[in-house]
């Protein structure tokens, strides 16, 4: 176990202190620092929902999927996370096959992550195509409040603001990804002797996944 | 270098494997299920209603919770050194007072403004048209 490492001797040199290699110790802080990024965002978002009168009704603003129509809320926002939480978890897989230095299952669980993501992107820009012919943009809300009276842009330009900063991030996921294949396909991690890169991809997407938990439960749950 | 890389790799083998993996999966299933459940009960409750802010609260903790199994065993933090968890999980707290303070300074600007803004009141009372059918889904 990691905890024998409490001894005096962490303090004679040689030892890796947080037994982490340094990217993934850098990608951590880097994961840090983004939270507050999208923790500030999210914060001003309540902000500003506690300082108005009134605000949409979620569940009428987001009830429409494809091919079904209207008139069925958090049906293809569920469908979104769901996709979202299992893209985690073959990445998850893939950073366990790369342990085993197993290259056609890093292949496999990456390929599995990259249609995930994708499927998600694809969604979230049929939902953003949808609101803007509807009308919602960012300085533009069609939707009234809960009692019907007249709402303020807030809504949207929150809305919008976040979850394309949210897409943006599984955007780059996605091409982040995209680059782990093509090298684990080269066999450069097989020539490095390691899959520590898969792990800090991994790192990257699960922290996505996070940021959509919150993102999910913020804007279309509460 | 090599030997660090080394002394990493054989290190690194802790926590459940595959097993884990897969009961995390249905535990964060059941989370979501679980939300998206309270989510569609909420739609038949009283706006600003008591027990709508209650099931608010239940559906924050349970996002709370599906928070901490993706950073504890996805990203595998609960199996680094507690010293490396401190450095992440530490700094965090600063959310803390980060959304009390903020949301609590939300709420008392809206006060505020209902009380000594009528204008804004009033306003903000003023029913929307209804919008004819068929004018959704025209593309500006």
């Amino acid at each position: 176990m990691a905890t024998t490492a409490t001894t005096p001797r962490m303090w004679n040199g040689g030892r890796s202190p947080f037994n982490l290699e340094y990217g993934k110790v850098m990608m951590w802080y880097f994961l840090m620092s983004d939270s507050f990024t999208f923790g500030a965002l999210l914060i001003a978002y309540g902000t500003t929902r506690f300082a108005t009168n009134g605000w949409p009704n979620p569940n009428k603003v987001f009830d429409k999927a494809p091919f079904i129509g209207g008139g069925f809320p958090l049906v293809y926002v569920s469908f979104m996370t769901f996709v979202l939480i299992i893209s985690s978890v073959t990445m998850v897989l893939a950073v366990h096959e790369g342990h085993k230095m197993n290259r056609k299952g890093v292949v496999k669980y990456l390929i599995l992550t990259i249609i995930g993501g994708l499927i998600f992107l694809g969604s979230q820009a049929w939902e953003w195509t949808h609101l803007y012919m509807e009308g919602a943009w960012w300085g533009r809300n069609p939707f009234p409040n809960y009692d019907g009276t007249i709402s303020t842009t807030n809504f949207t330009n929150f809305f919008f603001t976040i979850t394309g900063f949210h897409g943006f991030h599984v955007f780059s996921g996605v091409v982040i990804n995209i680059i782990m294949l093509i090298m684990t396909l080269k066999g450069t991690f097989d020539r490095r002797g390691h899959y520590l890169m898969i792990e800090k991809a991994g790192l990257y997407w699960h922290f996505v996944d996070l940021v959509w938990v919150f993102v999910f439960t913020c804007f279309y749950l509460v | 270098m090599e030997h660090t890389l080394a002394s990493l790799e054989e290190e690194h083998h802790v926590g459940g494997g595959r097993k884990e993996i897969y009961r995390v999966t249905i535990i964060l299933s059941v989370l979501t299920a679980l939300e998206l459940g309270l989510g569609f009960a909420m739609m038949y409750m009283p706006y600003e209603s008591l027990e709508r802010h209650l099931f608010k609260g239940i559906i924050l903790i349970l996002m709370l919770s599906k928070a901490f199994y993706i950073v504890g065993y996805f990203m595998h933090l609960k199996h680094e050194i507690r010293n490396m968890v401190m450095t992440i999980v530490v700094p965090l707290f600063l959310f803390v007072w980060f959304i009390i303070a903020f949301l609590a300074d939300g709420n008392s600007f809206r006060n505020d403004k209902n009380t000594w803004d009528r204008g804004h009141k009033e306003r903000s009372q003023q029913q929307m048209p209804t919008k004819e059918e068929g004018s959704t889904h025209k593309m500006e």
